[in-house]
């Protein structure tokens, strides 16, 4: 893994701190998450102390500090989602796998995360899973389709 | 320049390029303020400091707002205090509000505004804060509930101590202070010099306490407690009992300490003298026989960390010195207690420090002999103060007593370890007796005095010119470690203490001192020394004394045994 978070420095050569988030979304792209040897790595070559670039990163939502699941759920909290009932969703789900946006469930086959707007507001309240979007679901439908997610293990 | 503005309806000076917040204060107007930090650059965060603009008929921040000609400003008009209320009102709505069992009761900058602004109900009300309280590090304590976001911590983790372990996470009513990837201080190069409590506003910081075990073993009959004491805390203790900055109560304190039950009492002062004549020693042979120079002093804990985290490639620079609290520890458990017919094991050897870095030194494994620890607890004088009201001692009503002796009869070469620059002119006083065999006859050296962040000297011992600097605050010592590495400074000796101005300022000191109160402990520090006769710590009779009846000679076996130690490179999130 180190080889790779060092060719994706070395895409900056100027090493300025202004190149600190494309950095890390780079970084998150190609290992899906932000491991501490990654900032650690970012830390070094920026000059940068791992407690700011570890305090910009959980300033913007994007990032995350555990490897993905299996499965990675995105449950929009748009508006139209909000309104149709998108907090109930979020609960289940929460108390379905585990564990709270950002996180990966023990199991590793669930991984959460929140996003402000998907762009279906038709479909709403929508989630996705591993990208394939679910249209309209409940609190009672979430539970069936994670059922068969995990089925398919 | 300067020019007049209006506050208040009254004209008053203002000097062109300082902020509304200054001028107000030379005319004794006191702004209330919370993320403020003198010397530190503005972030006008916290917004206690509004004052209205009457021209724009704005709320600006007074500590980021320079003066202009001709303004008008109103520092109390009911538009103001109402907008000040309000933000303690609503840092108060997820506060814990455990006043009572807070470590700042009584000493809390939020009680204060609270109290200042009259705010008497509960208007808003929020979730209360929980979250982990983090107690990972040996000296410091993180409650982040009790925390009100203000980034002082921050500012002078990173502005004055050039450590940078701690940042904002997350964001909104997420935010919390801590270190990369939250996981507790112990995992982050924090050095342990609290200078974060000292300009913490509320008892979100404070130092480990130690006072539950130190309180079983004062009444455990099995044991003998002994104390020692730091040169500067006589001179800071004071001030805990609203006593005037820099009074020294060093022989009230030696009662006062009887009386809560240490069976004896010795000064750290005296183990400061025997430093010097190990450091002194080493410097002398390092520069005789080519040793690694500049050699680095090594009785500051909060240094000597940082150096094995930042510089490790500096570390034989160091002084292999243990720093006097450690000294003393050693020489309690075995040359004091083959002397007082005791049983090192039976000895529970407390030391009262100036500083929570201490607090970590006395826990370092290198710090054990034979699985005997050197020092088991450590207070700071804020927690000695607390000792001595705890047990309803009286301090403006007590008789004077001495010390105990053997370590406890001190040089004042010794008690200006207390001080940024005193280590290294003690140092000077005794090397220069070793180098020539005769003594200095100026022992002043006025441009290591003060409360400058870097101070330089060039010594002529007899034609050997020896060149010397004194560091104190550690993003200071960065910066002429970092000229050193690169050549472009050559120096024989450097002195860092990592608090500003030394440990007369350590993060173990009364909080909430004034720039003047520290600068009249340095003056008590240097008082002593004009006044007393014994000036070089080769002249204090109780080391004379330990050196032929126990150590035989500086860097002797004996010395490298119990007085010397080792560091080694650090692995933390840097
Ligand atoms: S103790 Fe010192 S190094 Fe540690 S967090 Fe506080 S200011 Fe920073
Ligand atoms: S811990 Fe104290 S100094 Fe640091 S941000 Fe919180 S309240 Fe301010």
């Amino acid at each position: 893994m180190e080889t790779n978070i060092k060719s994706i420095l070395n895409n900056y050569p100027e090493g300025s701190a202004d190149s600190l988030i494309p950095m890390l979304q780079d970084i998150q792209e190609h290992d899906g998450f932000l491991s501490k040897e990654a900032v650690i790595e970012v830390g070094k070559y920026l000059k940068m102390p791992a407690s700011k670039i570890f305090g910009v990163a959980t300033f913007y939502n994007q990032f995350r500090f555990t490897p993905l699941g299996k499965n990675h759920i995105q449950v929009c909290r748009g508006t139209a989602c909000h309104v149709l009932g998108s907090a109930t969703v979020l609960e289940e789900i929460e108390k379905n796998i585990g564990v709270k946006s950002g996180q990966t469930s023990r199991d590793g086959i669930f991984s959460l995360e929140v996003v402000a707007c998907i762009g279906a507001c038709g479909l709403a309240p929508v989630i996705a899973i591993n990208g394939n979007f679910h249209a309209k679901v409940t609190g009672e439908s979430i539970k069936e389709i994670l059922e068969n997610y995990r089925n398919q293990e | 320049m300067s020019f007049l503005i209006e506050v208040n309806n009254k004209q008053i000076e203002a000097r062109k390029g300082e902020t509304i917040l200054d001028a107000l204060k030379r005319q004794g107007i006191h702004i209330p303020t919370l993320c403020h930090i003198k010397g530190s650059f503005p972030s006008g965060s916290c917004r206690m400091c509004v004052v209205e603009n009457v021209k724009t008929d704005r709320l600006v921040t007074a500590c980021s707002t320079p003066v202009e000609e001709g303004m008008k400003v109103l520092t109390h008009s009911p538009r103001v205090i109402e907008s000040r209320k309000t933000i303690v009102e609503l840092l108060l709505s997820n506060h814990p509000d455990d006043c009572l069992y807070c470590v700042r009761n009584k000493n809390c900058e939020l009680q204060d505004l609270s109290e200042e602004l009259q705010v008497r109900e509960r208007r808003i009300k929020g979730v209360k804060n929980s979250n982990h309280l983090d107690r990972s590090s040996a000296s410091i304590v993180r409650d982040p509930d009790k925390c009100i976001l203000c980034g002082r911590c921050v500012r002078i983790c990173e502005d004055v101590m050039g450590v940078a372990c701690i940042d904002f996470i997350n964001r909104g009513s997420q935010s919390v202070i801590g270190s990369a990837f939250n996981i507790g201080l112990n995992t982050s190069s924090c050095v342990n010099c609290g200078q974060c409590i000292m300009v913490c506003p509320t008892g979100a910081l404070s130092e480990k306490s130690h006072f539950p075990e130190l309180i079983a073993m004062l009444n455990n009959p099995e044991k003998t407690v002994v104390v020692q004491y730091a040169p500067s805390i006589s001179v800071s203790l004071a001030e805990e009992f609203k006593l005037p900055a820099g009074l020294d109560i060093n022989s009230l304190m030696n009662a006062a300490l009887r009386k809560i039950g240490f069976k004896y009492v010795f000064d750290t002062t005296f183990t400061a003298d025997l430093t010097i004549m190990e450091e002194a020693a080493e410097l002398v042979e390092r520069v005789k026989t080519g040793g690694t120079i500049p050699m680095i002093t090594s009785c500051c804990p909060g240094w000597v960390k940082f150096a094995e985290e930042f510089y490790p490639e500096m570390l034989p620079n160091l002084s292999s010195c243990k720093s006097p609290q450690q000294m003393m520890g050693a020489v309690i458990k075995t040359y004091w207690a083959e002397k007082a017919g005791l049983k090192p094991e039976n000895i529970y050897s407390v030391s009262i420090m100036p500083c929570t870095a201490k607090k970590f030194e006395a826990q370092r494994e290198e710090m054990t002999n034979k699985g005997i620890t050197d020092v088991d607890a450590v207070l700071t004088t804020r927690e000695l103060g607390q000792l001595i009201r705890m047990f309803g001692i009286d301090i403006n009503n007590i008789a004077p007593e001495t010390a105990d002796s053997p370590l406890g009869f001190r040089s004042s070469a010794g008690k200006l370890f207390g001080a940024t620059g005193g280590v290294m002119e003690a140092a000077v006083r005794t090397a220069y007796n070793m180098l020539t065999g005769e003594e200095l006859l100026r022992f002043k050296i006025e441009a290591l005095r003060g409360l400058d962040g870097c101070k330089e000297a060039s010594l002529d011992i007899n034609g050997l010119i020896v060149n010397v600097a004194v560091v104190n605050g550690l993003a200071n010592a960065r910066i002429l470690l970092d000229q050193v590495k690169k050549g472009k400074k050559n120096y024989h000796f450097i002195e860092v203490m990592a608090c500003p101005g030394g440990c007369i300022n350590g993060g173990g000191q009364h909080i909430g001192a004034s720039e003047e109160a520290v600068k009249a402990r340095m003056k008590a520090l240097y008082d002593i020394d004009d006044k007393e006769t014994i000036k070089v710590s080769h002249k204090n009779p109780e080391i004379i004394q330990i050196y032929k009846d126990f150590l035989g000679k500086p860097l002797g076996h004996k010395s490298h045994e119990l007085l010397h130690t080792h560091y080694c490179k650090r692995d933390v999130l840097l």
